[in-house]
């Protein structure tokens, strides 16, 4: 059984919705910027990928303002998109039988920082009726679920920048098993400034003050990523089930693999390649057949290294064009690989590779063809995202033209 | 190819059970281990009682740099992971580390590090723009609560799929679904997967005083969760975990591994409805119902006992109780249902991986467990809850369900090997 996608929706530091961020991807432009929404200037790390110009009175009815983090309105925003670019009000299916499954690793963070300051300054009778539902993880899932009255099967996976890629598998999943179709995706953001200093907590955070020097994946002077927020919904649909209704089809999800890096200090290796060749198994592709590589891209040498080893094992030096298009927004947590996955397919679509902004200087022994400085014009037909998660999360998907 | 599931491995903590053995005498005695709140004074909160676990990391064998990574709940989720490693005999890397993975459940994750933290980061609340030299290292940990995972899953040398599961009060059921599904396709032959949360903290019992969905009954502490009663008024909050070791079946026999039980059936559904409410008729928990049913291939009759959510407030006890109508028929009355959560509260994401345990043991000891605190049932609750005292029975079936915010519904169906079910 066929899982194809036939509606995106996109929320973006890049763009709000396709129409702005692919563009964008394309041009290489960088949506970097020092952190805005409060004076993070005595803060060691300064800059940030986030989305501007979001004004979510204008995409939400009112009711859902004061019950809702940022994320859940940039998700309800993206799924609203992306159901009405898949046009389902012409399916063929009623909502009861279509499902959601979403990632989110950061919670409706913001809102509940805005919640421990009343409570431990005003007491615990300030605290907002909303905070039970407005943090916790299944936010978006269940509030996508409730807007456009989809019943199906439902589920949210954590799994830091490997979730959003989990996301999608188990959605696939759910069609191959007889559900129609099922929203899928994942987005965070966690801006107010107890998010954001939690997201530099690791050190793995660029502490660059100039866009361009910040996160330079594959880079000789690699120093770390930028934090970012928002992410893509993605509309999958069973492939019988959306071509008897006749919608345009983006692509196929044609194959996944996950996997955990052992535990450092053990000496086993890490794991990131057995993720990529479990994803080419599953999706019944040579690596000959791979036409892109979208990279997971960390930023930092150590990693990069061990990325650009797994590539190069597995297609050979130089053997496939790699590409980082993050490098312009930043790495955005559970909402990473779902945008990767939309910004493939389009690429696939479009048979252009998108460019890695700012890394020009890549070393000979990561034997990798990283596409930098502009976009490249190839025929595509298959693309691998790669996504890795703090901790030892791996995890791969095939996207493949479809009706190759 | 048709790959069976089982559970080969039980560890659980909860309250007033420090191992497996333990939490099987409370249940099996009817006994209520809810208390007044001791972790901090709760005298300004609507809700002051809650199930806590009398649980030492140190005492446990964690390591003083483990105790001070980990948030509680990764610290609970990883000593029942050793727990359940035990009882199964499994070894990751006996075989290929590669095909075993780790699906761990929570709902509010890493919530009580998160306010510890809070609290140095901001000077107790004064501080808008937090402190970066009061930033832990682990603080990104605290953030994106998946590091509960990995730690499970550096626990178990897992090296194949990885992942956490939080879908709000069903995760304990949903992490233990995803992780059959799983290995069912063939993705992994074993996987430790299971629910941890530790939601006893000012945060989480202001959320849910706001909504009134805790119940405000201070005298009798161990008389506050009454699932079902007529004088039921909230949920107990309460923490707790449990990790399982779920293996394809041949591959736990050719290992000579105890079979609990086969997860035969699983499904949740979204309710599409309200993020907190629920539509009295139980259509969508019911259809979760009916689905887990037919992936057992299994009928009304061979349920033997249901496990129910059963969470003491108003809505949820009859929302249920209309459910299980709609999918046992007339066997809704015939068959025991009854909620644990009168004993050992809801501890949100983890109480579903607490209740699996609870079906398995009363799998293995032929017994159901009571509602304890059930003394004149809600005259729209008319189905056997099992009130007060255990009861002696053959239980092949088991059906357990969770609900929660967001509008989860999940159910699962678990069967003995040798049984008919």
């Amino acid at each position: 059984m066929t899982t194809l996608v036939t509606g995106i929706g996109v929320a973006a530091p890049g763009g709000l919705g396709v129409g702005e961020f692919w563009p964008a991807v394309l041009a290489g432009k960088s949506a970097i910027a020092p952190v805005r929404g409060f004076d993070g200037s005595g803060y060691s790390v300064r800059l940030a990928g986030q989305i501007r110009g979001f004004v979510p009175e204008r995409h939400l009815p009112n009711r859902l303002l004061p019950q809702t983090d940022r994320v859940t309105q940039l998700a309800l925003t993206a799924a609203e998109w992306a159901l009405a670019d898949a046009d389902i009000g012409r399916s063929l299916v009623t909502t009861d039988e279509m499902g959601v499954v979403l990632s989110n690793g950061q919670g409706g963070f913001e809102f509940t920082h805005r919640e421990f300051h009343k409570l431990w300054n005003d007491g615990p009778e300030e605290v907002s009726v909303y905070e039970s539902f407005a943090w916790f993880y299944a936010a978006n899932t269940g509030q996508i679920s409730i807007r456009h009255g989809l019943r199906g099967p439902c589920g949210v996976l954590v799994g830091e920048q490997a979730g959003g890629l989990d996301a999608i598998a188990s959605a696939r999943r759910y069609i191959r098993r007889g559900t129609p179709l099922v929203v899928s995706g994942g987005l965070d953001s966690a801006f107010d400034p107890w998010g954001f200093l939690s997201q530099t907590a690791h050190g793995r955070v660029s502490r660059a003050e100039e866009d361009w020097a910040a996160f330079l994946p594959f880079d000789r002077g690699a120093n770390g990523y930028v934090p970012g927020e928002g992410g893509a919904v993605l509309v999958l649909e069973d492939g019988t089930s959306a071509l008897d209704r006749g919608v345009p089809v983006y692509g196929e999800i044609a194959g996944y693999g996950a996997s955990f890096d052992p535990r450092p200090g053990s000496g086993r290796k890490p794991a990131l390649k057995r993720a990529l060749e479990r994803a080419l198994a599953d999706a019944a592709v040579e690596p000959r057949d791979v036409d892109v590589v979208f990279a997971d891209s960390a930023g930092r040498p150590d990693l990069d290294r061990i990325e650009a080893a797994a590539i190069s094992d597995v297609f050979g030096p130089q053997g496939v064009p790699v590409t980082a298009p993050k490098a312009a927004y930043g790495r955005l947590g559970a909402g990473g690989g779902p945008l990767d996955v939309a910004t493939a397919l389009l690429a696939v679509r479009e048979s252009v590779i998108p460019p890695t902004a700012h890394t020009l200087d890549v070393p000979e022994e990561y034997g990798i063809d990283l596409v930098t400085s502009a976009a490249r014009e190839k025929d595509l037909r298959t693309a691998v995202v790669l996504a890795r998660g703090y901790g030892g999360f791996n995890s791969a998907l095939v996207v493949r033209r479809f009706g190759y | 190819m048709n790959r069976r599931v089982v559970i080969t491995g039980i560890g659980v903590r909860a309250p007033g059970s420090g191992n497996t053995k333990e939490f099987w005498d409370l249940l099996s005695a009817g006994r209520s281990a809810t208390r007044r709140i001791t972790f901090f004074d709760p005298a300004k909160f609507r809700s002051q009682v809650a199930g806590e676990c009398d649980f030492d990391p140190e005492l446990e064998g964690l390591s003083a740099r483990r105790i001070r990574r980990m948030d509680r709940a990764a610290q609970l989720a990883v000593v029942c992971a050793q727990d359940a490693l035990a009882d199964s005999g499994l070894d990751a890397f006996d075989g290929d580390p590669g095909a075993v993975g780790v699906c761990i459940g929570s709902a509010v994750g890493a919530a009580t590090s998160l306010e510890r933290e809070y609290l140095v980061l901001s000077d107790s609340g004064r501080r808008w723009l937090v402190d970066e030299d009061h930033l832990s290292p682990h603080m990104f940990d605290y953030l994106v609560p998946s590091s509960m995972a990995r730690e499970v899953a550096w626990e178990v040398g897992a090296e194949g799929p990885v992942t956490m599961v939080s879908t709000g009060c069903t995760s304990g059921i949903d992490a233990v679904g995803h992780a059959a599904a799983l290995i069912r396709e063939g993705t992994a032959e074993a996987m430790v997967a299971g629910a941890s949360d530790t939601p006893i903290s000012p945060i989480v019992v202001a959320c849910f005083d706001a909504i009134k969905a805790t119940t405000p009954r201070i005298d009798s502490p161990e008389r506050a969760s009454r699932p079902f009663d007529r004088s039921r008024n909230g949920f107990v909050l309460a923490e707790g975990a449990a990790v399982f070791v779920l293996e394809e079946l041949g591959h736990a026999r050719r290992r000579g591994a105890h079979v609990y039980a086969e997860v035969a059936g699983y499904a949740t559904r979204c309710n599409a409805y309200h993020m907190t409410g629920l539509r009295t008729d139980g259509r969508e928990m019911s259809i979760a119902i009916d689905s887990a049913l037919v992936e057992a291939k299994a009928t009304p009759e061979d349920i033997d006992y249901v496990n129910a959510h059963g969470s003491g407030t108003k809505q949820n006890d009859r929302h249920e109780t209309a459910a299980f109508k709609r999918s046992l028929g007339e066997h809704a009355y015939r068959v025991p249902v009854s909620s644990i959560k009168s004993m050992v509260g809801h501890s949100l994401g983890a109480i579903g991986s607490v209740e699996i345990a609870a079906s398995l043991l009363a799998m293995a000891n032929d017994v159901v467990p009571p509602t304890a605190n059930l003394h004149e049932a809600d005259p729209e609750c008319d189905l056997d809850y099992v009130p007060l005292v255990a009861r002696e029975l053959r239980v092949d079936g088991v059906l357990t369900v969770g609900s929660g915010f967001g509008g989860f519904q999940s159910a699962m169906v678990l069967r003995s090997l040798g049984g008919a079910a």
